[in-house]
């Protein structure tokens, strides 16, 4: 990635700042690092452009795509050209609606686009048994991969039973 | 006053305060910016019946604030005391907020998104704060149905807030590390690995009273105790760097060190015009004294008050009236030498 100021060098620091309680970011080359740390740390700046910069978005694109059939939530009606100005959903069926397009700038921005962490108690179960059988799905592609067989063999039917698990529950 | 922003939590001496928030949203409303004001309304009552009928928090003594009835000196009391977010202040929607008696948990309904829950604490204690939020969280959760997706997770209005909804961070008081410049490495360096800096209360490019809030950025594909772990491991690598840069300061020029310090105190106690910004600066060289043991007779919890009473609104609350900004400096300077002649 290059610098997102001079456009030259090779990007090496995720740059952050935050401004009214919202983040900003973009990442810098070490050069231009140090001179924007130099400046002003409480520097004020238009927040929408500069996330929907860091995100990897320009503004002609935005006019481009509007003509050219934009993806629209059919829940609340927002575009996804308007999420590239303001940097925020309408909804929460925007995530759906929009999932093509949002999940690699959600792993620009955690370099992760799956989430471990806290599940609903109402949910818990459910999830927690196909988050197992995720983890073991890669364990065994991995055991594949090594040619570790007689492992495969006992991950997959791991597998096999948990997912008649889930069928029955 | 009294509460929490008083007392002196664990390892005080560089680190002040402690927060965790979480932000959550309900299934089948839009996002606040994209609700009508009916449905906005039923956000707000509908959060604030569960809390304030909730056996388990009447422990906490919630009360709840209306943000259209409230004035703008109120909310910028609130807001000085990081209780709700300044964008939430000037917010035009209908939109609330529920905060406990001790000022510890706040609620606030319809900011960016439907509920934001936040837990402070005095000193290093973010797992305190975590579990706090937690518990409030799962009792919300018991009534309310949250946005979430298996693989998302909770979904935000903002998609730098997606997952875990987690934003976990820490006010640093780092004199040392600004006085000796070191602080632009340590920015540089909490870039590099997720984690945000960013100064407080300073009004140009310093911050006054170099004090610093350091949080997490990511909050998608770790889980909450790896990101809390995780911050917790720069703040207390910060934290060292901190106190041997105290110590080697002072070695290296014992009488300078302390005249810095004790310079500072009499300005403070001697001063008739001080605006907000010199006050702040003044207080980090007094709090380094009585946090190296230096300064005996001045009490870290009248510091940690003063800060806050030096801000404009919380200033002006105390004198119950609306200040110019030249008579904020005079009644401020005022209000300086009265608490800190209790300690003489």
């Amino acid at each position: 990635m290059l610098c997102q100021n001079c456009q030259k060098k090779a990007a090496k620091v995720h740059f952050t700042h935050i401004v009214n309680d919202n983040k900003v970011e973009v990442f810098l080359c070490d050069d231009c690092a140090r001179e924007k740390s130099k400046i002003n740390i409480n520097m004020p700046m238009d927040l929408s452009t500069f996330i929907t910069s860091f995100m990897g978005f320009n503004n002609e694109t935005v006019n481009t795509e509007r003509h050219s059939g934009d993806f629209v939530c059919q829940v609340c009606r927002l575009g996804y050209s308007d999420f590239k100005k303001t940097g925020k959903v309408g909804c929460s069926n925007c995530y759906e609606a929009f999932k093509e397009k949002l999940g690699p700038v959600l792993k620009r921005i955690h370099g992760s686009d799956t989430h471990t962490g806290k599940i609903p108690a109402k949910l818990s179960s459910g999830i927690k048994l196909s988050r197992e059988i995720k983890e073991l799905k890669n364990d065994l592609n991995k055991a594949v991969r090594d040619e570790e067989y007689e492992k495969a063999a006992e991950i997959r039917d791991r597998i096999k039973i948990l997912q008649s698990a889930g069928e029955g529950g | 006053m009294d509460g929490w922003y008083v007392e002196k939590g664990p390892e005080s001496d560089v680190v002040v305060s402690s927060r965790v928030r979480l932000a959550r949203n309900i299934n089948n409303y839009s996002f606040p910016d994209r609700l009508d004001s009916q449905k906005a309304r039923e956000v707000v009552d509908n959060i604030k019946k569960i809390v304030l009928e909730s056996e388990e928090c009447k422990s906490y003594g919630f009360k709840f604030y209306d943000m259209h009835k409230l004035s703008s000196l109120d909310k910028n009391i609130l807001v000085e005391k990081h209780l709700i977010s300044p964008d939430f202040a000037i917010k035009q929607n209908v939109s609330g907020a529920l905060i406990s008696s001790s000022e510890q948990i706040s609620l606030m309904i319809n900011e960016e998104d439907h509920l934001r829950i936040q837990c402070l604490f005095p000193g290093m204690q973010l797992e305190n704060a975590s579990s706090l939020c937690n518990r409030m969280d799962d009792l919300l959760e018991s009534e309310l149905d949250y946005a979430y997706s298996v693989g998302y997770g909770y979904l935000t209005c903002c998609p730098t807030n997606i997952g875990t909804g987690i934003r976990a961070s820490v006010m640093l008081h780092l004199p040392a590390l600004v006085m000796t410049g070191y602080v632009r490495k340590v920015l540089e360096a909490c870039g590099k690995i997720g984690i945000a800096v960013r100064g407080i209360y300073g009004e140009n490019s310093e911050a006054a009273g170099n004090l610093f809030q350091i949080s997490n950025q990511v909050t998608l594909g770790q889980d909450e105790n790896e990101i809390i772990s995780g911050l917790k491991n720069v703040v207390s690598q910060i934290t060292e760097r901190e106190r041997t840069l105290r110590r080697e300061l002072y070695m290296k020029e014992p009488y300078r060190f302390e005249d810095n310090i004790y310079r500072a105190l009499g300005i403070l106690k001697n001063a008739r015009i001080i605006s907000a910004d010199e006050s702040l600066k003044l207080f980090s060289r007094v709090r380094m004294g009585v946090d190296m043991g230096i300064l005996k007779n001045v009490d870290s919890q009248v510091l940690n008050e003063l800060i806050l009473l030096v801000q404009p609104a919380c200033l002006q609350k105390q004198v119950d009236e609306e200040l110019k900004q030249g008579d904020r400096d005079r009644v401020r300077a005022d209000m300086i030498r009265k608490k800190l002649r209790f300690d003489d």
